[in-house]
């Protein structure tokens, strides 16, 4: 018998439909994935099982946990459930623990709630799934506070939380979505490992097909709120029998053409970084002690020519968007020394900076954050040409503004259109055309498609490989996901700790990494093929 | 202090409809409206004269000759409220504006700056929170004597560190966004930022803000006249009716209800004003409905 | 923790000091002579000279500064003019009455608007949170010394539960005395507790959004626990800061409020010292209602830090 049944599970928020006849089992001890791209209702169908739902939302069809008719069952019901027979565990480890109670008080909780333990009996309980979790006494005593927890560790307690009490089943909600490649496949394996000890179904509900692929024995794919495939993990992803199925693995190893790859050494080199580094002053420990300084960048040196494509990788925090923001000059160096094309730009004035700000542009992760909303269109994307010595005229201006959003694949009717008017996908390419409009030499991209659903993601790819080619512009990526880095780089650079660990072509790093950080790197991040390959094995 | 803020992505057509909507905002609009076309009117018309003293009539219940009564002077309670309203709006208005003029610049300016200059300007903030509006009203008058500029004065000081922090949590939440950056990758300065992207994205906060400070202004202004710290007879004003009313509570109730009245629905109607417009222009508290 | 409240401790004093200086400026650009306000019109100049001296008032304004300021910290105010006893025994007397007046506004006011807030939020949107809001936003806009007013009309006049004015005294007894004392601090509390009761409410509403309430209830733990447990406590922190700043409202209040009902407190004491011009006395009140909202200030600060663990971190 299943553990969770949800049949013709149809869902409605006011007058908007969600959900439309999803059918969805989990087995006991066994390890489904739900995969779907943001909008497609994942998120949705976990919070019915937990009923949770939000207030106007509506239910209808027939879910069932170990023969308990959720959908009709009382408040009190669900209450003697949650936490206790389903556990569940969230996206944002950052905002999922209440920053006024300690972790101890966090994980006891729930134990005394349902166990009617003592305070001691909970507490002692609450120390050893910590240590389960990797959270050992010595380094994590129950007293301490989640802000003083590093992401990673603080989705280790949520995770204790949710297996305190061994529950039958477990959802967890892109546990790993808002962690670097490590962390993802640490907590990956936690998971994994936790399962398997106490017997739990789990519903891994993710939008990253490569990690669903290593954890699942079965998948089932959403798409609009409808489930477009099921079925067991190895023979869906091989066979790929449903063209959306299809859609979703091609774009998640796309590598987009570049037929031109760059020669290295054939010109003189349009950036030069020359040891340069950035201390933050730190948290001061004693009153009397003066502040030991944060060194987020570290004798960092590189260089990048005209053309030319360079990734940096590395885990977050590790100091890469700081570097970035140095070599934008949006921020100024402790140490060492920028050339643009020869010329020393840090430390000069705002005004100076005016030729190298021209040639030299950025495009950021966010497509939501990236734009005023309250200017439209021609005036977002026409800022940067304050930078030119002689400002266009207002038909000249409107002239380039279409004439960069022709390039970026918009029409010049999406320029008196405000930016929430487009799609995430569309916004990026605005953005693209705000960093382009000045016809720069070098972009610096932040992140540039981990906000996106990987259709749209390949798209962008392309568009970034194909201005590569058509106008010569250099990029230098900023990301922890390899397989940007293995699609559109074509050196890459390793961060850690603030200092490049290791430098080389692509196919090399990437092959055979050197430096430990690189092998820890490569070795977290999912891969689709070596995932599939895998379960081909385990499933015939 | 931090501030989270959702910015809003809406067009003037879809904020209109959204306006037309809500009930608060149409209430606190058509009372607001009310009471400025009542001072107004004052100027030109009055049921009777307010400077004319009738001792005949003096202190006589409300009637169809004088709808809400007359006071110990014989002055009819109606049109003393009229004029009345001119001084309440004047007094709150020119002192949003003092707050909002002097208050928001130095916000804006604490937030780019950051450092040094920011803690500063915070800790004159905290200098100015200490003195309450009457205790500045106070002092004031101890040097200069009573009168209704004081009261504006007054009150206009203590809202500048009200607008100053308003505007600086504002511009701090929004400093740190991506499109900020993407201006200053675009050679754009701190000014040119501040008036061109964070001022804009603030314009709401500040609205919801000065509809607050407006009713503040005249609870404070009715607070301070009542004391005579403010408007100075012959002048009507509705703090200095309710003065005049307390010693005759036992035989003429109306000297100190309708001047009362008058108070609570000018206040209550900014304030439905202020909720209407932070309904209606935050999407986060309209999520919450 | 230490390292916070140090830094507040510290800004305390400083803005203590500059508000000191800020007075003291006041009252020096003041027209007069206080000398010759005190001798009288008739007092011939030799005599003014004389007083002028003894007061110190021909020192430098440095040091007058310095030895007002030193006096401050000793309690030692100077000699109000027209009572021509030291301000401190007039403060003494007074302070009796309007601090307990503020403290039970204060109390009454936090008691009604805490629940009511937690009621209003727990039953978002529907009938009691309709109600209970509709009624905060017309306690909002009520002057309190005009519902002191209706108030006074209400119990005293009508009713005559209660005196309409004046006080006893604590000789009286305390009973009689807090009798005196129910009107204008229920005249105080109540337009308060309409603004701190619609704080709660909405920083209540925000904090059950936030996701670390969906953590506690997919623990299993009801939601009437999630918000007595999780909620209030975040909830606490904008609280604090609306109470911080009430104090400052609450002491204005209670100036005022002490002339409707005719109470002996600082109030009647600063108002008769404007009309007779004794400035000592006016500028001796108006710093010492200033440090107590910088001490107010200061106690929410620190409470803070008993709430928010993150504070105890942050320097």
């Amino acid at each position: 018998m299943s553990l969770l049944e949800i049949e013709n599970l149809s869902l409605t928020i006011g007058a908007t439909p969600i959900l439309k006849g999803v059918e969805l089992t989990v087995s006991p001890r066994e390890v489904v994935g739900l995969v779907g791209e943001s909008g497609s209702g994942k998120s949705m169908t976990a919070l019915t099982i937990m009923q949770l739902l939000p207030h106007l939302a509506r239910a209808e069809g027939r879910v069932a946990f170990d023969g308990i008719d959720i959908l009709g069952a009382t408040e009190d019901q669900m209450c003697a459930l949650r936490g206790d027979d389903i556990g569940m565990v969230f996206q944002e480890p950052m905002t999922a623990l209440n920053p006024v109670k300690t972790i101890g008080e966090q994980v006891a909780e729930g134990i005394r709630w349902h166990t009617k333990a003592g305070r001691a009996e909970a507490e002692d309980r609450a120390r050893k799934i910590l240590d389960r979790v990797g959270l050992p006494e010595a380094k994590f005593p129950l007293s301490r506070y989640p802000h003083q927890l590093s992401g990673g560790q603080r989705q280790r307690v949520v995770i204790a939380i949710a297996c305190a009490l061994k529950p039958k089943l477990l959802i967890a909600d892109e546990p790993t979505t808002a962690l670097d490649v490590v962390l993802q496949a640490q907590i990956l394996d936690l998971l994994r490992d936790l399962v398997r000890e106490n017997r739990m179904g789990l519903l891994l509900i993710s939008h990253d097909l490569a990690v669903v692929t290593e954890m699942a024995d079965r998948l089932t794919i959403l798409r609009h709120g409808e489930v477009t495939e099921a079925g067991d993990t190895a023979r869906t992803l091989s066979e790929q029998q449903h063209p959306y199925t299809r859609e979703l693995a091609l774009a998640s190893m796309h590598v987009p053409a570049r037929p031109k790859p760059h020669l290295a050494g054939s010109a003189k080199p349009l950036l030069e970084v020359e040891g340069i580094g950035r201390d933050y002053p730190g948290r001061r420990k004693s009153l009397f002690r003066p502040a030991q300084p944060i060194r987020a960048v570290d004798d960092v040196s590189l260089t990048i020519e005209p053309a030319q494509s360079v990734a940096l990788v590395g885990r977050s925090g590790c100091g890469k968007s700081t570097l970035a923001r140095m070599i934008l000059a949006l921020d100024k160096p402790t140490a060492g020394t920028i050339r643009y094309r020869g010329e020393a730009i840090s430390g000069k004035a705002e005004a100076e900076l005016k030729p190298a700000r021209r040639d030299m542009q950025v495009v950021f992760q966010d497509p939501y954050g990236s734009f005023d909303p309250r200017q439209k269109v021609e005036k977002l994307v026409a800022e940067p040409l304050h930078l030119l010595e002689k400002q266009p005229a207002a038909a000249e201006r409107r002239e380039m503004v279409a004439h960069a959003l022709h390039e970026v694949g918009l029409g010049p009717r999406d320029m008196d259109k405000y930016p929430h008017e487009f799609s995430g996908g569309q916004r990026q390419r605005l953005s693209i055309a705000r960093a382009i409009i000045t016809r720069p030499k070098l972009v610096v991209a932040d992140e540039p498609v981990s906000a996106l659903d990987v259709s749209i993601r390949a798209q962008i790819l392309d568009l970034f490989a194909e201005l590569n080619q058509k106008l010569g512009i250099a990029y230098l990526f900023i990301t922890h996901d390899l397989t940007v880095a293995r699609a559109m780089a074509d050196e890459v650079l390793v961060m850690h700790e603030g200092k490049i660990v290791e430098r080389g072509k692509t196919p090399d790093v990437l092959d055979h990494p050197r430096s430990e950080a690189a092998r820890a790197l490569v070795a977290a991040a999912p891969d689709l093929h070596r995932a599939i390959a895998r379960k081909m094995q385990e499933q015939g | 202090m931090t501030m989270r803020i959702d910015l809003p992505e809406e067009t003037i057509a879809g904020v209109l409809a959204k306006a037309f909507g809500n009930r608060s905002f149409l209430i606190g609009l058509a009372i607001t409206l009310l009471i400025v076309a009542v001072a107004l009117i004052s100027f030109f018309w009055t049921p009777y004269d307010v400077t004319r003293l009738v001792i005949a009539d003096k202190t006589q219940a409300p009637s169809w000759a004088h709808w809400f009564g007359t006071d110990h002077f014989g002055r009819d309670i109606l049109s003393m409220i009229m004029v009345g309203a001119r001084n309440s709006i004047a007094v709150a208005l020119v002192a949003v504006g003092i707050g909002m003029g002097i208050g928001v610049p130095l916000g804006a300016f604490a937030a780019a700056r950051g450092g040094i200059v920011d803690e500063a300007l915070m800790r004159v903030n905290d200098l100015v929170f200490a003195f309450p509006a009457l205790l500045s009203a106070i002092m004031i008058t101890a040097i200069f004597g009573p009168g209704a500029v004081n009261a504006i004065i007054a009150i206009g000081i203590f809202n500048i560190p009200v607008f100053a922090r308003v505007a600086r949590a504002g511009a701090l939440a929004i400093w740190p966004r991506e499109f900020i950056l993407a201006a200053r990758a675009a050679g754009k300065g701190m000014t040119r930022i501040t008036v061109e992207h964070i001022l804009p994205n603030i314009a709401t906060l500040l609205l919801v803000q000065g509809t607050i400070q407006f009713a503040l202004g005249i609870l404070a202004e009715a607070g301070l006249s009542y004391v005579g710290l403010g408007a100075q007879p012959p002048m009507p004003s509705w703090g200095r009716m309710l003065f005049d009313a307390q010693t005759r509570m036992v035989i003429a109730p109306w000297m100190a209800i309708f001047p009362g009245m008058a108070i609570v629905i000018t206040v209550l109607g900014l304030n439905l004003l202020g909720d209407g417009l932070a309904d209606i222009l935050d999407p986060k508290s309209r999520r919450r409905r | 923790m230490t390292a916070f409240l140090v830094k507040r401790l510290i800004i305390a004093a400083l803005t203590l000091v500059l508000a000191s200086m800020v007075v003291f400026a006041v009252m020096e650009v003041l027209p007069g002579d206080a000398a010759r306000l005190m001798l009288g019109l008739n007092a011939s100049a030799d005599q003014v000279e004389v007083l002028r001296n003894q007061m110190g008032l021909n020192a430098p304004l440095v040091l007058r500064y310095l030895h007002w300021a030193g006096g401050l910290l000793s309690l030692d105010f100077g000699r109000s003019y027209t009572y021509s006893v030291p301000v401190i025994d007039l403060v003494r007397e007074r302070v009796v009455v309007s601090l307990p007046l503020a403290l039970i506004a204060l109390a009454l006011s936090t008691v009604i608007a805490i629940p009511v807030g937690v009621f209003s939020a727990s039953r978002q949107g529907r009938t009691g949170d309709t109600l209970a809001m509709g009624a905060a936003q017309l306690g909002v806009a009520v002057p309190n010394f005009w519902f002191a007013l209706m108030l006074i009309y209400l119990f005293a006049v009508w009713l005559r539960l209660v005196p309409a004015g004046g006080f006893p005294g604590w000789g009286a007894g305390i009973w009689t005395a807090l009798k005196s004392l129910i009107l204008p601090a229920v005249a105080l509390a109540l337009p308060q507790a309409a603004i701190l009761g619609r704080v709660a409410r909405s920083a209540l509403i925000e904090v059950l959004n936030e996701d670390y309430i969906r953590t506690a209830r997919a623990k299993g733990l009801p939601y009437r626990a999630v918000l007595w447990r999780h909620a209030l406590r975040n909830a606490m922190i904008p609280v604090l800061t609306i109470l911080g700043l009430q104090f400052a409202f609450l002491l204005a209040g209670t100036i005022i409020i002490e002339n409707v009902f005719y109470l002996p407190g600082l109030g009647r004491l600063i108002f008769q010292a404007i009309t007779q011009r004794d400035l000592i006395v006016v500028e001796s009140i108006v710093m010492l209602l200033v440090a107590a909202v910088i001490l107010i200030n200061l106690l929410v600060d620190f409470s803070y830090a008993i709430v928010d663990p993150r504070l105890r971190a942050r320097q």
